[in-house]
């Protein structure tokens, strides 16, 4: 099939940015879409152009490297899924299809659709842990944890860290990634320990790095390709104001 | 000719961990905050050695190339990790872990190392879950097991498909204490570009910065290798497609000896190239063989739809051929049968080259719900990928480059040929001998990260306190950073029309031809004369475009790919070399009347340790004797 292509090129974080278009010929439907992006890539190397850049990696959905804005919807169209396993058969002969980067104030554009995302590994790192030295673990069996609470914590752990909610977000919240790792560890004994400290710590670096408020439209429960719940939210407020 | 140590402690197999860290040489705390160590690598054994160093009290540097550590591969890990907990009761131990482990790898692998690997399995089942890891639990609130292929106890813990995601988001989380700490300073977004040593030992490496494009400087006392595995050498393999074995070749190239590369683990259950673009397979977790049954049709080209082959018409192939273990049979001889189905003419799908997965049976037996429970978002998974339910029909598999068991050769204390350089998880050669068996791998990782190289970098860095801060103004730096600088610089000078990504696909098409599941000398020697040629195209027709100063994927990739070609030509070299068959490595010429792997335990009983000799010179041989104390060489068989 034929496609259009509407890119977003930029070449760096200083530079302004425009919509580049291309023209693919011969896109085939099993292909996945980063690499009807990688065919494009190969022809512009042929042609010495600058190939467009993109963060990609495990392509199974897994790493939570890619992801960029496809017609509109963070990781593309087809719900619950990454942009690496976006099948072109979702596509129709003829489309034009917008490609874009995230944009969120707290993820700057490094190139075309690489954006930096260190802001989500500063909250991690300021409090997205349990302070347990290596060698020190009791006995796993020891603490039992009701099945409930451990599948429950399973289904917010799942989290891949790609930042589609903060893209689809209209206010640039990370409150669903933030929640996410805050209801983990809320929902087990082994985090309860910590449990103010945590929530204080990051709550507040995530409002330090400039990830804006919720406001409980839902977008990013939308469009986050791991379906992670909005309740996570409520649990994450719940947590804060026990904080205090 | 360097003579080869592994340094194995004295004393019994079951005592010499103990004994071990008992005698070894210490660090005291003070001194411990004026050494700096570099980890390369941000997967289970780097973000757990990362973090483990930095709980010591070490000054630890990380790196990563991803944009941050928390997406290493073994992120993409499925089925789970195993430990010898013995929560079920069904006769497990250390040393049945230790023994299966031994068998599995085909008797190729270091006793005790094996040994040590087994005997840490469980204080890392209860670090993870102390630091939160959701694995799978029962009813009553205990953890809980499944069975993974090759063993005939349940010992694998998980969580649901994603055991890799889990429990690296783990060491990520503790990797971030230390940061948060100031134990550990993390650098994402960095490629190692080589290794610098200062009198034959390891004293820092240099690094491009992937943003900026700036070549920078770091030195410490030790630095270790977490780097993967070269799966990728495939092409088309389970890896993440940035993986690669840069690091690992330049510390080769700088003295490391690069121990058995031949032995590459084919995992029998990846979802089958559906196009001629793709660029990578997907694995569908092994944990599937639990209830899956395996079969083709018994009609050579049988174009039927698999629901419509009536049950006397369908072959169950490996429960034909191995009554014992069945569907369960360790990963190579699973891929292998794979491949003599389907080479016989009795794959299916539109290519051929894929066998029956079939959950229909299961089904019938424990329920859709069941099933659903256990392998849910893998069905999800293949659908996505493939559009089809397998619910009502089986899933198309085939087997797919995946784990790599050789890698830099170290001694018991995990250090390469190089004083002060280090080699953990799947980046050394050490557990797993010719094959290794399900989640064995997050296992080795992990123990090596959190629980081994912490207690035996010691030994080293002792030597080492009254050593100050290493200065990268020493010339050392200085020419490792001209020698990089230059080689990029010439990658990119190439000009010609070419991208790296299609010389890398070239490479995987000869690898897989010649070198996969199974290798014979005429074909092994014809990929060496095809592998010289498309270097030779690549070094004259490669285009790189953009600078060395920005964000530059191409050039990066163009890199890994020209380490590549060197490396390919040193994994084929050993698998010429080894004239027999075992585990992974399959040799046509030594097979049994039945097509079973013949072993050659008289002449082959060794680790395959390669020394670079330098450009365009044969690299040199180096033979580690593989002792048998405790375990009887025997015939593997699973029948």
């Amino acid at each position: 099939m034929k496609l259009t292509l509407k890119i977003w090129r930029q070449r760096n974080a200083n530079a302004k940015g425009n919509f580049e278009t291309y023209q693919m010929d011969n896109v085939s439907p099993e292909m996945a879409f980063l690499e009807m992006l990688d065919a494009l890539n190969k022809r512009l190397v042929e042609e010495d152009k600058d190939p467009v850049a993109f963060d990609h990696d495990c392509r199974e959905g897994i790493c939570g490297s890619c992801g960029m804005y496809i017609n509109g919807h963070p990781h593309g169209p087809v719900p619950a899924i990454t942009t690496c396993h976006l099948s072109m058969r979702f596509f129709k002969d003829g489309e034009t299809v917008w490609i874009e980067p995230w944009r969120a104030k707290p993820f700057p554009v490094i190139k075309d659709l690489i954006v930096d995302r260190t802001a989500f590994d500063k909250i991690q790192t300021a409090g997205g842990f349990v302070s347990v030295n290596t060698g020190s673990a009791p006995e796993a069996n020891n603490i039992l944890v009701p099945k409930s609470h451990s599948d429950e914590a399973f289904n917010s752990a799942i989290c891949i860290g790609c930042g589609a909610c903060v893209a689809a977000c209209k206010n640039a919240s990370a409150m669903l990634f933030v929640s996410a790792k805050i209801s983990q560890f809320a929902l087990l004994p082994q985090g309860r320990i910590e449990a103010k400290e945590r929530v204080r710590a990051m709550v507040e670096k995530m409002d330090e790095v400039g990830f804006g408020s919720c406001s409980n439209t839902g977008a990013c429960e939308a469009e986050c390709p791991k379906q992670i719940k909005l309740t996570n939210i409520a649990r994450m407020n719940r947590e804060f104001y026990k904080a205090f | 000719m360097a003579k080869l140590d592994a340094k194995i402690p004295g004393g019994p197999l079951a005592q010499k961990w103990t004994n071990y860290k008992a005698t070894t040489k210490l660090v005291n705390p003070a001194n411990k905050k004026k050494l700096d160590i570099i980890v390369i690598g941000t997967g289970l054994s780097g973000a757990g050695a990362s973090s483990a160093l930095g709980e010591l009290g070490y000054n630890v540097k990380t790196f990563c190339y991803q944009d941050s550590p928390r997406r290493a591969h073994s992120v993409a890990a499925q089925g789970g990790i195993n430990a010898a907990k013995n929560y079920q009761s069904d006769n497990d131990s250390v040393y049945r872990l230790f023994y299966d482990m031994i068998k599995g790898g085909d008797f190729r692998a270091r006793e005790a190392n094996v040994y040590r690997a087994a005997e840490v399995s469980n204080q890392v089942i209860d670090h993870f879950t102390a630091l939160g890891v959701p694995f799978a639990r029962d009813y009553g609130g205990t953890l809980t097991t499944r069975s993974f292929g090759g063993v005939q106890v349940s010992r694998t813990f998980y969580s649901s498909g994603q055991t890799g995601q889990q429990c690296l988001l783990g060491a990520y989380s503790s990797l971030n204490r230390q940061i948060k700490n100031g134990n550990v300073k993390m650098f994402p977004r960095r490629e190692m570009l080589d290794l610098v040593l200062i009198d034959g030992k390891a004293r820092g490496i240099i690094t491009r910065n992937l943003v900026t494009g700036e070549i920078e400087r770091h030195s410490a006392h030790a630095v270790v290798l977490a780097t993967g595995g070269y799966g990728t050498i495939y092409y088309l393999s389970t890896l993440a497609v940035n993986s690669n074995a840069s690091a690992a070749w330049k510390a080769h190239k700088k003295g490391a000896f690069f121990a058995n590369p031949s032995f590459v683990q084919i995992h029998p259950t990846s979802i089958p190239q559906l196009n001629e673009f793709q660029s990578k397979l997907t694995l569908m977790s092994e944990s599937l063989r639990n209830d899956g049954r395996i079969w083709v049709p018994k009609i050579k080209g049988d174009k039927r739809k698999a629901n419509d082959i009536p049950e006397e018409e369908r072959d169950y192939y490996l429960e034909r051929r191995y009554p014992t273990f069945g569907n369960l049979v360790p990963r190579d001889v699973a891929s292998r049968a794979a491949k003599e189905r389907c080479d016989a003419g009795y794959g299916v799908g539109e290519t051929g080259l894929a066998v029956n997965l079939d959950f229909r049976d299961a089904i019938k037996k424990q329920g859709k719900k069941a099933i659903e429970n256990k392998y849910g978002n893998l069905f999800e998974m293949y659908k996505n990928i493939t559009g089809i339910d397998s619910y009502e029909e089986p899933m198309r598999i085939y087997p797919a480059g995946h784990y790599t068991m050789g890698g830099l050769w170290v001694d018991y204390e995990l250090m390469t040929t190089i004083p002060g350089l280090y080699s953990i998880g799947e980046s050394n050669f050490s557990d797993h001998g010719a094959n290794r068996l399900g989640a064995s791998s997050l296992m080795q990782a992990s123990g090596d990260g959190y629980f081994i190289l912490p207690n035996t970098i010691n030994n080293y860095l002792s030597g080492e306190i009254s050593v100050p801060k290493i200065s990268t103004d020493r010339p050392e730096f200085a020419d490792a950073e001209k020698a990089s600088v230059d080689r990029l610089n010439k990658l990119i000078s190439i000009k010609g029309k070419k991208n790296a990504g299609s010389f890398h696909k070239r490479l995987g098409k000869i690898m897989w031809d010649h070198c996969g599941m199974s290798r014979n000398e005429a074909g092994l020697k014809e990929a060496l004369k095809l592998i010289s040629e498309l270097k030779e195209e690549f070094w004259r027709d490669l285009n790189v475009t953009g600078s060395l100063n920005e964000v530059n994927p191409e050039l990066e990739k163009a890199g890994r790919v020209a380490d590549y070609f060197e490396l390919a030509e040193l994994l084929v070299t050993d698998a010429l070399s080894r004239k027999e068959s075992c585990g992974a490595h399959f040799r046509e010429e030594f097979q049994t009347p039945d097509g079973e792997a013949m072993r050659n335990d008289d002449e082959f009983a060794y680790v395959a340790a390669w020394e670079y000799a330098g450009e365009g010179k044969a690299p040199v041989l180096h033979k580690e004797e593989l002792k048998f104390e405790e375990v009887e060489m025997k015939v593997r068989s699973y029948k």
